[in-house]
């Protein structure tokens, strides 16, 4: 598209019209000698110094290219092919956007369709839509989609207190306003039979993780059971890596799975932009916010893809649309396509038993230290939780001098695990990562 | 264009046909030629509710355009067309017929006064082409 801008004669005109004569004049309200203050920057450089100058702040940062990395706790360090970033850097793709004219960009929406389908597999749900910003405003489109099921006339949602504290927070700012009760997230001794018993006919909705916050992995079919008892509608956050390995959520009768797609071929790149993965039932689709690429044949008879959806809310549905969010992650959702068919059925569990099993030698071998312990004893994935003899931050400021990023501190998220660690484990950590970070915790703590 | 003398109506394009302390309602023929093809449809509301006037006890969403069915005075719902979730095309087809959307008990006749009868109607919808 054309960039066409405005020529003198244009400006003259648009000028006359409102009266004045010079661009200035429309600046005559603000006082001149504020109008352009001096500006206190260096002289100019050039180009080479300039490169050099962002470089050396660039090596300022630590970053896991440089570092062993244990830290996760809801973004992960995984290995992407080169291939991801070749595909999505093609011209024909490289935009965050979909199309204004759709229809017209077959390429883009084939991807979305691609994506979709592929997120359905995952998740084992009916219906994916074409993404959302990242795992935290999917959770709250849940809620939002839970609340219009309802009508309005449910009021109450139960979040698990093991699903992210930053979901739970993005949710409540989401909500604000709204009238809502959300309950469960105040005591971490809200497990599944606590939030199962406190689902009632003013519940809309109850949330959950997979694998959760801690890295834990629970059955949740019974708490299913219960939310399609009280008419609640079950939500599952995911991991989506995890996925390779371990049940779909669908088995646990949940109506809407969501989560975070960063581990599918994204990187860290400081906290985004990462992918909001949002699946649900066929039932509930008239119900999800976003866009949604459908298959279809054109007047030729051949195959076609349109926004299926879509026009529901931007254009038809407008202030009576259950949510006005159809901005979708594109160039991330492509992706996470891409990731996937590279890795295929066989590559992405590969990948999930790699962090599940070098997660569990790390995790043995921290509590076989003697001032260290596990702080749960059940399954896990890929990330653990580790009782410290120190503050978390103490041991974190000394593992930076072995080179090595330390896990999470769950102290500034819950009062109660003070001294705890979250340790995440990827398939690129390798074995003498993982024994240098033992060694390294051994010497830090006897001095 | 219908507009059957033993219905009667809302200015928002509902009907309904009182029979008994029973009524039943649905969107108008001009209603529905307004929206055109009608693509979804949703009823709102179960049976045993009791809605009062003015209460969205439906709402439909056509290729054009989104929007709410009211209550044309305060019921307590007796019966729900189900079918119509299915087939919304109804509303096109048979808009006063096959198309009907609850049933409800009347709780106050009085409420019955304020609509409008078939002439009326009629000349609300004229002056609104306008």
């Amino acid at each position: 598209m054309a960039y066409i801008p405005h020529t003198d004669e244009d400006r003259r005109t648009m000028l006359a019209t409102i009266g004045l004569e010079r661009m200035d004049d429309l600046y005559d309200a603000i006082p001149p000698d504020v109008r352009f203050p001096d500006l206190n920057l260096p002289d100019p450089i050039s180009e080479m110094e300039i490169i050099g100058e962002l470089r050396a702040l660039s090596e300022a940062n630590l970053e896991v290219q440089h570092v062993s990395c244990f830290l996760g706790a809801g973004a992960y360090n995984h290995f992407i092919p080169s291939v991801v970033d070749h595909t999505i850097r093609r011209n024909e793709f490289y935009t965050a956007y979909t199309p204004y004219q759709p229809e017209i960009s077959q390429g883009t929406l084939q991807a979305i369709y691609e994506y979709q389908s592929l997120v359905c597999n995952l998740t084992g749900m009916e219906v994916s839509n074409a993404s959302h910003y990242d795992g935290a405003t999917a959770l709250a489109e849940a809620v939002i989609l839970a609340l219009s099921q309802h009508r309005g006339k449910r009021g109450k949602v139960v979040l698990s207190p093991a699903i992210h504290p930053q979901f739970r927070q993005v949710v409540r700012t989401y909500t604000q306003g709204m009238g809502l009760t959300l309950v469960g997230d105040e005591s971490l001794d809200n497990g599944v039979e606590e939030l199962a018993g406190m689902l009632d006919k003013d519940t809309a909705l109850v949330a959950v993780q997979y694998p959760d916050f801690f890295g834990r992995i629970e059955d949740f079919s019974k708490l299913g059971e219960a939310a399609q008892e009280a008419g609640a509608l079950l939500c599952v956050v995911v991991n989506p890596l995890a996925l390779g390995l371990l049940k779909p959520p669908s088995d646990f009768g949940a109506d809407v799975v969501v989560g975070e797609g960063q581990p599918l071929g994204i990187p860290l790149s400081y906290g985004g932009p990462y992918l909001g993965i949002f699946t649900t039932r066929k039932k509930y689709v008239r119900k999800m916010a976003g866009r949604l690429v459908g298959e279809t044949v054109d007047s030729r008879g051949q195959r076609g893809y349109v926004l299926t959806l879509t026009p529901r809310e931007q254009h038809i549905r407008r202030e009576k649309a259950t949510s006005n969010i159809c901005t979708n992650q594109g160039l991330m959702a492509l992706a996470t396509t891409v990731y996937l068919s590279v890795m295929g059925k066989h590559g992405l569990p590969k990948v999930a038993e790699l962090c599940y099993h070098k997660a569990h030698y790390a995790a043995e071998q921290i509590a076989a230290l003697e001032d260290y312990s596990l702080w749960h004893d059940g399954p896990f994935f890929h990330e653990f939780v580790v009782n410290c003899p120190r503050p978390v931050t103490e041991i974190n400021d000394r593992l930076i001098d072995y080179d090595i990023l330390g896990g999470y501190d769950l102290g500034q998220d819950y009062p109660s695990l003070e001294n705890r660690m979250l340790i995440a484990v990827t398939e690129v950590n390798s074995k003498e990562e993982i024994d240098d970070l033992i060694s390294a915790l051994k010497e830090i703590t006897h001095d | 264009m219908e507009f059957p003398t033993d219905l009667m109506y809302t200015d928002n394009d509902e009907w309904i046909r009182v029979e008994g302390d029973i009524g039943t309602t649905g969107i108008t023929d001009y209603a529905q030629d307004q929206l055109s093809d009608i693509v979804y449809l949703e009823i709102a509301t179960a049976v045993g509710e009791r809605l009062e006037k003015g209460e969205t006890l439906a709402e439909v969403e056509s290729v054009k355009a989104a929007a709410y069915v009211y209550m044309p005075v305060a019921g307590i719902i007796t019966e729900v067309n189900e079918e119509l979730a299915d087939t919304p095309e109804m509303v096109n087809s048979s808009p006063f017929d096959e198309a009907w959307m609850v049933k409800f008990e009347i709780i106050d006749p009085a409420e019955l006064e304020d609509l409008l009868d078939a002439t009326a109607y009629e000349k609300h919808c004229q002056e609104r082409e306008h």
